[in-house]
């Protein structure tokens, strides 16, 4: 890890509160997924969660941006709280980026369309601006040669990269990973981290649902363990990974790092 | 020398593409591949190829040496069994010939022929914005005005009527956009489709009376008893799918819903009209509707059976639509939320394009068995193509005739068909963006 990653962490983050999650809970019919999660995000933190399936990380990221609807505690987005209310839900999701494991592309849209979509109809910019916000994205994201393809005829990892672009055109504050990179070839994994990684150095606030320990270790500056829906440990990841201190977050870590 | 067990290799050059064997392309590879590949094969291609000549050979002569000019059943059977002698079959065709204007146009006056024509015409143009992309956007003032101007072109009557049902849209959208900007948006719609109905029902006939004495510009009406053959089979069959279709779409989306009103109505209506046979509903809007109608109103009977077949395939097309709604990805509904599209626009742009693509088959082939079902309302007295042989085999003259008649009206509806299914594939590999 070089020494710039440290430095980079301290620099960014502000004492404004990005995302307040309190006495969260919520239930699938009558399976209690996750328990009484309390949480603070500032503006410019990167926060990994990680612990083994079924423990309810990505549920919690989803109910960020009320892709999963929590039935107690409250949740604060950008100083807007998720409730019912459709114009607020509107806001938070035009706000918070999102990107999925299976990337959810439009298949029946070319990648410049993808990345257009949400920009002309949602944010009202007119096409010419939105277009070019999309090749400046897809610049960043190394892939401007593919904008007039389909997405069915990119590989895996490129379609990661035009997901994270399409999010990035509605200019969103906060952004949410859930797995980006489960469901990509080895080789093709690393192309979507670096894009991830020079994000956090601009200073994106984001919440990443990963097995990628050496992402984490990079860049994350907090991380969350979560097992069976509450959140078990959270610490710098120095800290977190030399020196766990729950019994579930050692055995968890000795698994996944142990092979 | 190399060693036998030595396991290592490295491939210094990489090798180029050479092309396939002679006998695995072209016609010669086809047939072998496909037709005479083991005995077992051989056998019944040559069987297969058995049973086809023997059909040909006796379908063709009766088909293409058919007499085309005698004017009764009797005449021709003189004709045939003077150049053939006794035992032959060939096909009377001098019923099509006499009778192809009625089988085409029913009883419609054969001057005002230009009118149903026209509005043929009309259609194709009409549709070809629909159908092709990267024609001017302008031809889309045509789509417009052809549900307005058609049935004025076939029933006739005055100018003024289309022109006031238009303005029922147009009051209906002004409405709309006024109220909805100082009310709210839901009011807005209610708004806008009251006062298009009321334009419609008080208004509309009285200003169009008006107009007419004032500058009148009436062309000859013609009634729905006049209206026969395949110009109603295809005015059935046309209205029926550009109707049919947007109201399944709305059905197949209000099933989904999460409001609970909302789905049982649909789910009510889609159950019903699937659960009652077409014939039923026809006899219904025949004879049972105007027990329930106000005394007096005048209510078309072509238009009733429009209705009826609209509501029938609009229940079938929901279904198919909702096959295609269910194939999709979650990921889809969830990459729309999550960009915060609103429903109406993630449905709109994301999800219905790609639903209604994956439905094409299913659509098509309703669109076709609509079409076909047409020929049912020759069972409440309509006169369409069936219903035309009918009249046709009353006749002294053409007494006996059946093949002719049933192979033509099977022939035509098989182009209009063919053409659908043909387009329906030519839909599906223009849209295909996978690699």
């Amino acid at each position: 890890m070089s020494d710039s990653a440290t430095v980079r962490k301290e620099m960014s983050i502000s004492d404004e509160i990005a995302i307040e999650i309190t006495g969260m809970n919520k239930w699938y019919g009558a399976f209690h997924v996750l328990k009484d999660i309390n949480m603070t995000v500032r503006r410019g933190e990167r926060i990994v969660v990680c612990g083994p399936s079924g423990s309810g990380k990505s549920t919690l990221i989803r109910c960020v941006n009320r892709l999963e609807v929590h039935q107690e505690g409250t949740i604060i987005v950008d100083g807007t709280e998720l409730s019912s209310d459709l114009k607020n839900i509107d806001k938070i999701r035009s706000e918070v980026g999102m990107c999925f494991q299976h990337f959810n592309l439009f298949p029946h849209l070319t990648v410049l369309e993808n990345l257009t979509l949400a920009p002309i109809w949602v944010r009202k910019t007119p096409q010419k601006e939105a277009r070019e916000t999309a090749m400046h994205f897809l610049e960043k994201v190394k892939i401007p040669e593919q904008a007039a393809k389909y997405p069915g005829q990119l590989s895996g990892g490129q379609q990661q990269r035009v997901a994270i672009a399409r999010s990035l055109c509605m200019k969103p504050r906060i952004m949410l990973f859930d797995e980006p990179t489960s469901a990509l070839d080895p080789e093709m994994i690393k192309e979507v981290l670096d894009t991830m990684i020079e994000l956090a150095e601009e200073g994106m606030t984001m919440i990443v649902v990963t097995h990628e320990m050496g992402f984490a270790r990079q860049v994350a500056n907090r991380v969350i363990f979560m097992d069976e829906g509450q959140i078990v440990e959270q610490n710098e990841p120095q800290e977190f990974f030399n020196n766990p201190k729950s019994e579930r977050t050692k055995l968890f870590l000795s698994q996944i790092l142990g092979h | 020398m190399t060693m036998i067990n030595d396991q290592s290799y490295v491939r210094t050059e990489m090798l180029g593409e050479k092309s396939p064997p002679v006998s695995n392309v072209g016609i010669i590879g086809w047939m072998k591949n496909n037709l005479f590949s083991s005995p077992l094969n051989i056998v019944l291609s040559l069987l297969s190829i058995f049973a086809i000549y023997s059909v040909l050979a006796a379908l063709l002569p009766w088909v293409f040496g058919g007499v085309w000019y005698a004017s009764s059943l009797t005449e021709c059977r003189a004709i045939l069994f003077e150049i053939h002698g006794e035992a032959t079959k060939r096909a009377c065709w001098g019923v099509i010939r006499e009778r192809f204007w009625q089988l085409m146009y029913g009883f419609y006056p054969s001057d005002l022929y230009w009118r149903p024509n026209l509005a043929l015409v009309w259609l194709f143009a009409a549709i070809a914005p629909v159908l092709f992309n990267g024609l001017p956007k302008k031809m889309l003032l045509v789509s417009v005005a052809f549900p307005f101007v058609a049935p004025w072109l076939i029933w006739g009557g005055s100018f003024w009527v289309p022109v006031m049902a238009f303005m029922g849209f147009v009051v209906g959208f002004l409405v709309h956009r006024i109220t909805s900007k100082t009310i709210s948006s839901l009011v807005g719609i209610i708004l806008g489709v009251l006062a298009a109905l009321l334009w419609w029902l008080l208004l509309s006939g009285p200003i169009a009376e008006m107009m007419e004495s004032i500058v009148p510009l009436e062309i000859t009406k013609v009634g729905s008893r006049q209206i026969g053959g395949f110009m109603l089979a295809i005015l059935l069959g046309i209205t029926g799918i550009t109707l049919s279709f947007p109201i399944g779409i709305v059905l197949a989306l209000g099933r989904l819903s999460n409001l609970v009103i909302v789905k049982a109505l649909c789910v009510g209506f889609i159950e019903f009209i699937r659960g009652v046979p077409l014939i039923t509903l026809l006899f219904v809007a025949s004879v049972l509707l105007n027990y329930f109608l106000p005394k007096g109103t005048q209510f078309d009977i072509i238009l009733r059976v429009m209705i009826m077949i609209t509501f029938f395939a609009a229940a079938y097309m929901a279904e198919v639509i909702r096959g295609g709604l269910a194939a999709l990805p979650k990921g889809q509904y969830e990459a729309a939320d999550a960009l915060g599209l609103d429903y109406w626009q993630a449905q709109r742009l994301i999800i219905l394009p790609q639903a209604l693509k994956i439905s094409i088959p299913g659509i098509v082939s309703n669109f076709i068995g609509l079409f076909k079902d047409t020929t049912l309302v020759s069972i409440i007295a309509l006169s369409d193509p069936l219903g035309w042989v009918k009249l046709i085999q009353g006749n002294a003259e053409w007494n006996g005739v059946i093949w002719e008649l049933y192979g033509f009206v099977a022939f035509v509806f098989f182009l209009f068909c063919f053409g659908m299914s043909r387009y329906s594939m030519y839909l599906e590999r223009k849209l295909q963006t996978g690699h």
